[in-house]
């Protein structure tokens, strides 16, 4: 079938469906959200039953039932476990994360640049990017803490290195991504190397370094928070409070902590999945993808 | 033969082996004069594309020599090429861009250009939401914001439908009377060729050599019909025969 044809008969296809039976918003609503609704409430029932089905009293510490994690972790606002001094940790840690995201977009986006200028720089660098990725943080947390010390400049260092790699595999991989013809009919017009980097090659890597970023903004927050793990000095970081929580085995504001991480992953995500779609969402055919 | 002086592209025993040993093109001869619509045929495979990249300059043959004259060439490719975060009118307006042309000629231009193809109305369009034949008008406008007087053409309508292509044929060989532009186009469909050329060149399979040559003498502009015309259909056959004749299968 022709593409054309196809096209007509899929927009008729469309007609058809709006004409006679268009599913109201209401309807669509509770689609896409009564399976996780349901999915959730199963979670809060299991949780329950653990909680107080399983764990008897003297154990009860190690999951506490939701309500709990609500009032003790959530609606207790003042003193030192609260929720004030909670969000504090929760702005610490996004600025952390913000900054480690930010060298590691700057950084990562001029490495893909020159690697996609010279085969011979991108054969040069490339396998020692994919040695420091496979390095395990936890091996080089004695070296960062001798160089930048264990304050907020090292947890910075471990979000820039925890998400650095996919900003560069994806940068490239976009910048190497504008077909052959394209780049021929630049160079029969006699198009600089600039020109066709800034007209041809970084517009063309846009889808893909969107979903770099996607990828390392959710890595950003988990650097900032294990970061915290390891260098505890200054402000006091989501991971600080984690560890602290643990230790002193409170159940519900631990919970509390970590649910708030993931929300911060979530956020930073969603984010960057708006941006994406402001930005190539017009002319892009993946920018629907999420 | 006339004066080569005069000619716009001249290929003199033109030959072509690339580095990994294949042999795409052996003693190919042939010249292309102003106002000419010439057609290359040929089985796939045989170095046409090749021919292409050679005249453009993006290949050095590796024997013999190709002349173009002093005049701007417009290439179109098979795919459309388009860019496809811009609209149809900024993709139309690239080409004038690379060539620093300033902004207020340019979009005339493309408005000019964009009329001539029959895309008026979709200048805000993009890309993804084209047909395949509206892609390839896009390229064509593209290529006419800088009035080239010679095209190249690299089986642009290869990928269309049979109704799109007879239809942008059609429009081709209008533009073409139109504009006065010399064409080298290539192409592996005998009626395609035919249809739109002064005069149709035969190639044989890889090593390609051009094998046979025929004059079209229908007047331009050319009707749709003309397709059925008994003397439309003798030359089809005769380069259909000379095709046959090349393939070893």
């Amino acid at each position: 079938m022709t593409k054309e044809i196809s096209q007509l008969y899929r927009s008729a296809e469309g007609d058809c469906h709006r004409s006679s039976k268009t599913p109201s918003r209401f309807r669509l609503f509770c689609a896409s959200f009564f399976p996780p609704f349901v999915f959730g409430s199963l979670v809060i029932a299991g949780w329950y039953l653990i909680s107080y089905g399983i764990l008897d009293e003297s154990r009860r510490f190690l999951l506490q039932p939701p309500h709990k994690v609500l009032t003790n972790g959530f609606l207790d606002w003042g003193g030192r476990d609260g929720l004030a001094g909670m969000l504090e940790s929760l702005w610490s840690s996004t600025k952390v994360a913000g900054i480690g995201l930010f060298f590691a977009i700057l950084i990562g986006f001029l490495l893909a640049v020159i690697m996609s200028q010279a085969v011979a720089v991108e054969k040069a660098l490339f396998p020692y990017l994919v040695t420091l990725q496979a390095i395990p943080i936890l091996a080089v947390v004695p070296l960062i803490m001798f160089w930048w010390g264990s304050g907020q400049t090292s947890r910075v260092v471990v979000c820039i290195l925890i998400s650095l790699f996919p900003i560069i595999v994806n940068t490239l991989f976009g910048l190497q991504s504008a077909e052959k013809d394209m780049h021929a009919l630049f160079t029969l017009h006699s198009a600089s190397r600039f020109t066709k980097l800034r007209k041809l090659m970084i517009p063309a890597a846009l889808p893909a370094i969107f979903a770099g970023l996607r990828i390392s903004a959710g890595l950003s927050v988990i650097g900032a928070i294990v970061g915290d793990f390891f260098f505890g000095k200054g402000e006091v970081g989501l991971g600080q409070l984690i560890k602290r929580f643990s230790s002193e085995l409170q159940g519900e504001e631990l919970l509390a902590a970590v649910i708030l991480s993931s929300a911060l992953g979530v956020a930073v995500f969603l984010l960057f999945t708006w941006i994406q779609n402001k930005a190539i969402g017009k002319w892009s055919d993946r920018a629907d993808l999420i | 033969m006339p004066d080569i002086s005069s000619l716009s592209l001249t290929f003199d025993g033109v030959g072509m082996t690339f580095p990994d040993g294949t042999d795409a093109l052996r003693d190919v001869s042939f010249s292309v004069a102003p106002s000419e619509f010439v057609s290359v045929v040929g089985p796939s495979g045989c170095g046409k594309s090749t021919l292409l990249n050679i005249a453009s300059g993006l290949l050095k043959p590796s024997s013999g020599s190709v002349e173009v004259a002093d005049i701007s060439l417009g290439y179109i490719f098979q795919d459309p090429t388009l860019l496809p975060w811009r609209t149809v009118k900024r993709n139309v307006e690239l080409l004038c861009e690379l060539h620093q042309i300033p902004k207020e000629e340019r979009q005339e231009r493309a408005q000019e250009a964009i009329n001539l193809v029959g895309l008026s109305g979709f200048e805000n369009h993009f890309p993804k939401t084209l047909s395949g034949g509206m892609k390839m008008r896009t390229s064509l406008a593209r290529t006419l914001t800088l009035h080239p007087e010679m095209f190249l053409f690299d089986e642009p309508f290869g990928s269309l439908d049979e109704i799109t292509r007879e239809k942008l044929n059609d429009e081709t060989q209008i533009l073409f009377q139109k504009e006065g532009f010399a064409s080298l186009f290539i192409t592996h469909s005998i009626s395609e060729a035919v249809f739109l050329s002064t005069k149709v060149y035969v190639m044989s399979e890889r090593p390609g050599t051009i094998v046979a040559a025929f004059d079209v003498p229908f007047e331009y502009p050319r009707v749709p019909n003309q397709r059925f015309d008994p003397s439309f259909t003798k030359i089809c056959r005769e380069v259909s025969n000379a095709l046959r004749g090349v393939r070893h299968d």
